[in-house]
């Protein structure tokens, strides 16, 4: 594989219409046709790191495009002035999410070579987004990473404007990947647990891995949190899991 | 995890962000996930004035231990004055 991509600033269009700046990386591979992955970043935004991601997806013969979730509150801002002014505004809808990520999956699926197979993958909040988008929109395999307040509302106290989404999950519209840490406290392995337990009534297929001496954000390579045993062999266990379900 | 806490105040003063001094108008406070600091979770203050743009920001990520420090620095800063002059 040569690992060869282009990746550029596109514009597509999200929910209610409204244009909507996205991350696009396609592979150089010379393959006819391939996969594709919608990219959910973090809440820190529409970030370095997690355009990294986009282009490590590319890199690996996927196309991979992330919308800025933040963009319709800051355009042209930095990533991290953006999510400033998101969180003072009280942060972006799950209507909205969902509307913006299904116009990445629909920007994807027309991309010339789409085998027509799209995927979703977020992290932290965008892991609790992934689950919810799977559950909205169809999507061909779905990853989420330690995304907390699925199955148990967010603690008391908290003025959290999301809610538990577990009920959604008769709608879930393909496979789920699980990755989560031990040592996490949002979402607790026991809250994983249960979640799987719903999925396995409702005999949605789904796989879990919780790593020991791994926390929230084993993934950030950039952030204390990291833990490159989980991380690696995560990755792989991504990779195996869209093969399985979004090749052509 | 992402808390989404975020407790908004309004400000009166100024602040030197990366295009130089602006007036501040708001300020968040929130502890979650930082961009810089190397911690997993800090308290993070965004001094704003959103009328100027989302850039008219200066942001500091602090440990919990230094913006408890901080906090009670800026007690004692203002209780070492006579009170008419920080009143």
């Amino acid at each position: 594989m040569s690992e060869d991509l282009t990746a550029s600033t596109i514009t597509i269009t999200g929910a209610g219409g409204d244009p909507v700046e996205a991350y696009l990386a396609v592979p150089d591979d010379g393959a006819t046709t391939r996969g594709s992955v919608v990219v959910i970043h973090h809440m820190p935004g529409y970030d370095s790191s997690t355009k990294e991601i986009a282009r490590k997806f590319a890199a690996n013969g996927y196309a991979a495009l992330m919308p800025n979730l933040y963009y319709r509150q800051a355009p042209g801002a930095s990533p991290d002035d953006a999510a400033a002014v998101a969180r003072a505004d009280g942060g972006v809808s799950d209507e909205q999410v969902v509307g913006d990520v299904g116009g990445a999956a629909d920007y994807l699926r027309a991309v010339p070579g789409s085998n027509g197979k799209v995927g979703v993958i977020g992290y932290c909040s965008g892991g609790r987004q992934s689950f919810l988008v799977a559950c909205s929109l169809q999507f061909d395999a779905a990853v989420d990473c330690y995304g907390a307040c699925i199955v148990n509302p967010p603690p008391d106290g908290f003025p959290l404007k999301v809610t538990a989404i577990a009920g959604l999950a008769p709608d879930l519209s393909c496979p789920l990947l699980g990755l989560f840490g031990a040592e996490d406290k949002y979402p607790t392995p026991d809250e994983t647990a249960e979640l799987s337990k719903v999925l396995d009534n409702l005999g949605k297929p789904h796989e879990f891995h919780t790593y020991d001496g791994a926390g929230h954000a084993f993934f950030a390579v950039d952030r204390p949190a990291y833990r490159p045993a989980a991380a690696n062999d995560g990755w792989q266990k991504i990779f195996d899991f869209y093969g399985r379900y979004l090749a052509s | 995890m992402c808390t989404y806490t975020t407790e908004k105040i309004e400000i009166t003063g100024s602040g030197k962000g990366a295009q130089g001094w602006f007036t501040l108008t708001d300020a968040t406070v929130y502890f979650d996930h930082p961009v810089h600091a190397m911690a997993e979770h800090t308290l993070n203050v965004d001094f704003r004035n959103p009328a100027h743009g989302p850039a008219a920001r200066v942001a500091v990520e602090l440990t919990a231990e230094s913006a408890r420090t901080l906090v009670a620095a800026i007690e004692a800063a203002l209780a070492a004055v006579p009170a008419a002059l920080a009143s």
